[in-house]
């Protein structure tokens, strides 16, 4: 019975259970880590990428006020006179960038199939960020703005674009107001010949998706859509649009001014280059890092300053990804590849660090039932099965003792996934397929015996508030 | 060449015509949507599928005909 008993919590720590665990490195205290690379210790599992010489920051290397002039200072002028715009898209295909949005897509093929397209095309910047555990895109535009435009205008011209948009969310009346004024900034120095136009999006998780933003700028509600065609094919206006998160932008915009050799100088041949991650939860340091591709997943910890209390689990990818015990996160690389093969995703580059002392149950029910409220409302399974898969959850979380919650979570992951015309049902089960698999412990103690203690420790996982939230779509 | 069968599932709002007049291939989740048992359509069950495509009243059931060279 004790052995299989997940974290009997009787103080403010747990003594005992499967898996209380800080990591295969003994690493619990905060480490003097002051500089921007991870400190490069005895670690065996470290890839050969990390242990090189500082190459980082690259982004985030101008970060300062955002102004123009310092950017200019540090980046150098907009590149790219003396060559052909569509250029670039060889390069890029030769940097081996893959988009920073959460679905890792080659970014130059992308632009290729759009350039292919007929007539003119559409340019449209995704930094609506709309994972409630994300931060980069808001750091990127409110600190990093001028980078983000290069790369929209470099783009635009590069697939023989005629308008650009740059969607944030629109909540963010204080981005916005900063974006009008370094777009009034851009337009006084003649930067951007493609007209770029910034809007604001509906605060609801499922309109950062490519296809509601194509919809939104067309005058409907920021709603998926049902594909074919693809923005790709038929996009904002009706022509050719290429939809490309903030990031991939910001990277675009470096790549053009230094190249493809200089980008596959950091990360993985198979994965080059930076990532923005944003870590949360347990760690010392939580904020916005720039990581080589590649990096271990502990080493991220690392550089967030190391766990803040033992560690249970990672969340990586967000609210799409996945559970991952510690201990087999640990040594997994932060790439997409990297982390299919051991169960996860990358999505976003969301790392969420998980205390041994908070159920995992509980904090995906919590999230489950958000996501279905954040449904669109238009397809059947997502309406109907995400509050049912919510409510076994919860059942399961809080209740529990009812045999029957397994078996209807079961039941209900293949009638929600890959049943909705977006992939928001096939993101909720993704999560709770992998809280099975890292804590099958864990859900046998509930389902047998009701609620842990751990059910009690405060809701970790960050949930827009209500006043974030729009409950209109257009 | 072969014929698929998909559903718009925004376009879908159960109305279970499909699974009516194509129970080989449609089944009904709990909710009264379409799961289809196997997308590619049987040649014998062709007209049969064509049926429930016109006769889905939001149009949501859609028949895909790929050729070789299509797209």
């Amino acid at each position: 019975m004790t052995a299989t008993r997940p974290m009997p919590v009787t103080g403010p720590m747990p003594v005992t259970g499967p898996m209380p665990v800080t990591g295969p490195m003994p690493v619990t205290g905060p480490m003097p880590v002051t500089g921007p690379m991870p400190v490069t210790g005895p670690s065996a599992v470290m890839p050969a990428a990390t242990r090189a010489p500082r190459r980082l920051p690259r982004l985030l290397a101008g970060i300062g006020t955002g102004g123009l002039e310092e950017h200019e200072r540090r980046h150098g002028p907009l590149p790219g006179r003396g060559r052909r715009p569509e250029r670039l898209i060889d390069i890029v295909e030769a940097a081996g960038l893959t988009g920073r949005g959460g679905a890792g897509f080659p970014a130059g093929r992308k632009m290729r199939s759009v350039a292919a397209g007929p007539g003119r095309k559409a340019v449209v910047a995704n930094g609506a960020e709309g994972e409630p555990a994300s931060r980069k895109d808001r750091l990127l535009l409110n600190r990093l703005p001028h980078l983000v435009l290069d790369g929209i205008t470099l783009a635009a011209q590069a697939v023989g674009a005629d308008e650009a948009y740059l969607c944030v969310h629109g909540r963010e009346g204080a981005l916005l107001d900063r974006l009008d004024h370094v777009m009034a900034e851009r337009q006084a120095a003649g930067l951007d010949p493609v007209p770029i136009q910034v809007a604001g999006l509906p605060g609801r998780y499922v309109s950062s998706e490519q296809s509601s933003i194509v919809q939104y700028l067309n005058g409907g509600p920021a709603k998926p859509t049902f594909a074919p065609p693809r923005p790709h094919e038929r996009g904002v206006n009706g022509k050719p649009t290429l939809v490309h998160n903030v990031e991939t932008l910001a990277h675009l915009a470096l790549i053009a001014r230094r190249g493809a050799r200089w980008f596959r100088g950091a990360g993985l041949p198979s994965a080059p280059g930076s990532m923005l991650v944003t870590v949360s939860g347990a760690v010392i340091r939580p904020g916005v890092y720039e990581i080589e591709m590649g990096m271990t997943a502990g080493e991220v910890i690392r550089l967030a300053g190391g766990p803040a209390e033992p560690l249970r689990a990672l969340l990586i990818g967000g609210y799409f990804g996945a559970w991952l015990p510690a201990e087999t996160a640990w040594p997994v690389p932060m790439t997409h590849a990297g982390l299919r093969a051991a169960g996860g995703a990358l999505g976003a580059g969301i790392v969420i660090a998980w205390p041994a002392a908070a159920c995992p149950i509980a904090g995906t029910a919590r999230v489950v039932r958000y996501l279905a409220e954040e449904s669109a409302g238009q397809c059947g399974p997502c309406v109907f099965g995400l509050p049912a898969l919510a409510d076994a959850l919860d059942s399961l979380a809080f209740s529990g003792g009812r045999d029957g919650d397994i078996g209807e979570i079961a039941a209900l992951i293949p009638l929600v996934e890959r049943r909705g015309a977006c992939r928001h049902p096939d993101g909720a089960t993704q999560l709770v397929r992998s809280l099975l698999t890292a804590f099958p412990a864990d859900v046998r103690w509930h389902q047998r015996q009701g609620a842990c203690d751990s059910v009690r420790h405060p809701p970790l996982l960050p949930l827009p508030g209500d006043d974030e939230r729009d409950g209109d779509w257009a | 060449m072969s014929v698929t069968l998909h559903v718009n599932p925004i376009a879908c709002v159960g109305h279970g015509v499909c699974a009516e007049l194509l129970p080989e291939v449609v089944e009904l989740d709990r909710w009264g949507y379409p799961i289809l048992v196997s997308a590619a359509i049987p040649r014998p069950l062709l007209n049969h599928a064509r049926r429930a495509v016109q006769a889905c009243p939001t149009l949501a059931l859609l028949i895909e005909k790929k050729a070789g060279k299509h797209r």
